[in-house]
């Protein structure tokens, strides 16, 4: 079904056609492509190793730090190449932000940890605009009301939860278009992950939001569009209802009932 | 529905933790971490013995390094000199008054007189400088009958704290008959420069020289060596240059440091024709040695920065130089300081190859500048404690308090910048 | 897509699919045998026979309550999704169905009771034809379950029309018998109230089938594979 994807249209906020990456000689993505649009939200699923997080890196060119990895074939933003050397990395980054499995706050004031970023894009000409920029963030991440009293304090002295709702806020402050979570909840207790859920159904429409996770009841709760990730290829992409209810593939069928291994 | 195993029915699995082979192992462990922490204490024990013997016997020797003895002078001024109206006194007229009522010889004809013929070696050779230094600080004394202290000479300074020539042992008991003596601290030591006579040498000079080489040694090494690491760590491609690189830095941390002072004396003094003796001459050889020391444990700092902060950062859009300086260096920066404290405190101490460079100058002056000849304190140990006269012994072993003490706050100090600037996880 | 050839990774979920399937078997054959054992009451008009069916239908509704709760807990328990979440909401629905034609034929043994013997009915001598239609369909929509055969399921619904057709006839030999035959109405409604019964009850075989369709493919059985709707418009020659 996915080889006979349209080209690379420029409806979709985010495309890839083709998309294979190497680590050395490895094959670790064999063939890959997916529309992202603005409205869904999409989980990647799949077992471990299957390639999901490699995948997700490539939308924002996190693979470049790594020195063996190579990427071939076409992703596309707003119909641009972004593997182009028309591309500036550093820009396509806070345009496609990323929030990463272990929370990861800068060792800095809660304030700047936020502010960082609208600092270095050069995002707020001047403190009123940046303050009003770090609220925004802060809000629109559900983490405001727990500490707009204390936004002097270390970022690393939150809890788990709250430092992973001030990695999203970071993430948001330099006003990206696609958010790529990598298993943001995998280091999280279950009303903690929950709240991020929630964060993440009121994003959506603000932000394409892709969202790679190993629990398959999560991708079931958060996402709109499912793909299924089996030795480096999609085996199977669509409704999430569908997935979970009347999956049209084997191999889906039997890792989503818990027959895979 | 759903059956729990079967329980473990085998009794060949069942482990015997209170049976006496099992009691008998549990023994020998405690026993053996034991052992283990008594070695501990012990090597704690005999480091902190043989650093104990270090400090009594440097205390032991050099205490008396920093105690001068001084002799009593009463000199009724105005009846030497006739008298004197206080206008001649003013700030611009002192020098020149000061040189017409020659000093010198005011004080020639006060010992004499005080102390019988001949008395005047027992009194330093500097001493009628001592006098005219009073003299110059306080022009009212010119006026009227004053009682100044100023420093015997070495043998007399020897007497009253050890043992000297007979002939001294006699002109101390005849000091003490005639007139009062007293010992006190030495000031001169620490704001006096180097000379011939022990009892009125000063390390100044060489503290001087000292503060200025570790001054240039830091702004050289430091930067160099933290970049350099900056660069390796973080832009080098990882291919065989690299590694050549990395292999040369980690040997050169090894050379021995006289091989540094050949360096230096062939290229800055040979090649470059710098001035001989020089401090920045010292401090670009020292430069040079420090530098491997400074890149090997910063690059250690930053590899220890985890890569998820590098990940973060770059996540939100930061270059490759804003990761670096926003966030890898910051974090790095306790390791960073140690490697140059340990660098600096190495270089500190270094003698051989500032001797190859013949920082060895003998001067009476302090070093104005860094092209001035000059002299570090490690350096100056060497010569004092290869002089014949008895009185440096004491002077030599004072100076090696000196340098501790220097080498203590420069740790101090290194510590508490490494405190302020270390951010919390 | 044919059912998995892979257990659970997790053994417990098969072991109670496998309990699950067994309740559902069981309480279709109990089914099956009160329909058996109601008609022969009948037929032989054993009273005793007929108390037993009636008694036996506590069973059954044990049974539903039993298949309900481990419906409950299993999805409580192992999250299931997919064919396993199609086939245990299946059974759920399976469980309240077969309750019904359990009720339906104490129901048709209560009645033997109150049915004199030695009235000879005519159109009575349909109904033992009946019933076996009715008793095959239910015994193929349980089979359809036990071997998730969605081929099965659809022949069923098809076969449900056999089960109507019997019904309509009935219905209006009874009906014109006791015109004819006054002193008969009594038994004769009783009659009528029996074969309404085993009409239902293959109406509920469908319903089954239905289930057991959807839990295989996922989707629903057309509305045209079931039996035919009287108040559909009936073609000239009929």
């Amino acid at each position: 079904m996915l080889d006979k994807m349209a080209p690379t249209g420029t409806s979709h906020k985010m495309s890839a056609r083709d998309v294979r990456v190497f680590y050395g000689d490895k094959e670790a993505i064999k063939g890959v492509s997916i529309d992202i649009d603005m409205d869904n939200v999409v989980a990647f699923i799949g077992p471990s190793g299957c390639g999901k997080s490699t995948f997700l890196r490539a939308f924002n060119r996190m693979n470049d730090t790594i020195p063996s990895a190579r990427v071939q074939g076409d992703i596309t933003l707003d119909g641009e190449n972004i593997y182009s050397n028309a591309m500036d990395v550093v820009q396509l980054r806070a345009r496609v932000g990323m929030v990463f499995q272990k929370p990861n706050p800068f060792p800095k004031s809660i304030y700047d940890n936020v502010a960082y970023g609208p600092r270095i894009h050069g995002l707020a000409p001047n403190k009123t605009d940046l303050d009003q920029i770090v609220e925004n963030s802060l809000i629109r991440a559900g983490l405001w009301n727990e500490v707009k009293d204390r936004l002097s304090e270390s970022g690393t002295a939150l809890s788990g939860g709250q430092q992973q709702r001030l990695c999203i806020a970071r993430a948001i402050a330099v006003d990206p278009e696609v958010i790529l979570m990598d298993e943001p909840c995998s280091a999280l207790d279950p009303i903690a992950t929950a709240k991020i859920e929630e964060l993440i159904h009121a994003l959506r429409g603000r932000y394409a939001i892709v969202i790679v996770t190993h629990n398959m009841q999560q991708a079931a709760r958060v996402s709109q569009k499912t793909a299924f990730f089996h030795l480096g290829t999609i085996v199977e992409y669509g409704d999430t209802s569908n997935i979970f209810t009347n999956p049209r593939e084997e191999r889906t069928r039997d890792y989503i009932t818990g027959r895979y291994g | 529905m759903t059956t729990p195993p079967p329980p473990n029915s085998d009794p060949a699995r069942k482990t015997d933790w209170m049976g006496g082979v099992m009691q008998k192992r549990i023994k020998s462990r405690y026993a053996a971490e034991q052992r283990f922490k008594l070695l501990g204490l012990g090597a704690v024990a005999l480091s902190s013995l043989f650093l104990a013997f270090l400090l009594f016997v440097m205390v032991g020797n050099g205490a008396k390094g920093f105690i001068t003895t001084e002799a009593e002078l009463t000199i009724d001024l105005p009846a030497v000199t006739g008298s004197i109206s206080p206008d001649q006194l003013t700030a611009s007229r002192l020098d020149a008054t000061l040189a017409a009522i020659d000093v010198r010889r005011i004080f020639d004809i006060a010992v004499e007189a005080q102390y019988g013929e001949g008395s005047a070696r027992f009194f330093a050779t500097t001493a009628w400088t001592a006098l005219r230094n009073e003299l110059t600080e306080n022009p009212n004394l010119v006026m009227g009958k004053t009682r100044f202290w100023l420093p015997t000479s070495s043998e007399i300074d020897r007497a009253a704290k050890d043992r000297s020539t007979p002939q001294a042992e006699a002109d101390y008991a005849l000091l003490r008959k005639a007139g009062e003596v007293r010992q006190s601290f030495n000031w001169n030591f620490l704001t006096g420069s180097d000379g011939t006579d022990p009892a009125q040498v000063g390390i100044w000079g060489a503290l001087k020289g000292s503060l200025i080489t570790m001054f240039i040694t830091l702004i050289l090494a430091f930067p160099v060596g933290v970049l350099a690491a900056v660069y390796l760590e973080e832009y080098a491609a990882k291919n065989w240059l690299t590694d050549l690189i990395e292999v040369s830095i980690n040997n050169l941390a090894a050379v021995p440091s006289i091989i540094f002072g050949l360096l230096g004396l062939a290229v800055f003094l040979q090649f470059f024709a710098m001035p001989r003796s020089a401090a920045i001459v010292g401090g670009l050889t020292l430069a040079l040695m420090t530098m491997p020391v400074i890149v090997i444990a910063a690059r250690n700092a930053i590899k220890a920065v985890p890569p998820s902060i590098r990940e973060a950062a770059m996540g939100v859009g930061a270059s490759p130089i804003q990761v670096v300086f926003h966030h890898v260096l910051p974090l790095a920066i306790p390791g960073i300081m140690t490697g140059t404290i340990i660098g600096m405190a190495r270089a500190l101490g270094e003698t051989a190859p500032l001797l190859m460079i013949g920082m060895r100058a003998f001067t009476t002056t302090p070093p104005q500048g860094i092209t001035d000849p000059a002299t570090v304190l490690p350096v100056q140990i060497f010569l004092w404690s290869d002089e014949v006269n008895r009185g440096f012994v004491e002077k030599t072993s004072a100076v090696i308090i000196v340098l501790l003490v220097f080498l203590l706050t420069m740790n101090a100090v290194a510590v508490y910048l490494r405190n302020r600037f270390e951010t919390r996880w | 897509m044919n059912p998995s050839q892979n257990e659970h990774t997790i053994k417990a979920f098969d072991s109670d699919l496998i309990t699950l399937r067994g309740l559902i078997a069981e309480i279709g054959g109990r089914a099956e045998k009160a329909v058996e054992g109601a008609m022969t009451a009948l037929a032989n008009h054993d009273l005793a026979l007929a108390r037993q069916v009636v008694e036996g239908d506590a069973r059954i509704d044990a049974l539903e309550d039993q298949i309900d709760r481990l419906v409950i807990q299993t999805i409580a328990l192992r999250a299931p999704m997919a064919d396993d979440l199609r086939e245990l909401v299946a059974a759920l629905k399976i469980s309240g169905v077969v309750e019904r034609m359990g009720d339906y034929a104490k129901n048709i043994a209560k009645r033997v009771a109150l049915i004199e013997p030695g009235q000879y009915i005519e159109p009575a001598t349909l109904l033992p034809a009946m019933a076996d239609a009715t008793r095959q369909l239910v015994d193929d929509a349980f089979t359809a379950f036990a071997r998730r055969d969605a081929d099965l399921a659809v022949a069923v619904c098809a076969q449900d029309k056999t089960v109507d057709d019997f019904y309509n006839s009935i219905f209006r030999a009874l009906i014109a018998h006791m015109i004819s035959h006054p002193e008969h109405v009594g038994a004769g409604t009783h009659l009528l109230f029996i074969a309404k019964n085993l009409e239902r009850i293959g109406d509920h075989a469908t319903n089954v089938s239905e289930m057991v369709y959807f839990a295989v493919t996922g989707q629903s059985m057309n509305e045209r594979e079931r039996g035919d709707d009287a108040l559909a418009p009936r073609p000239a020659n009929a």
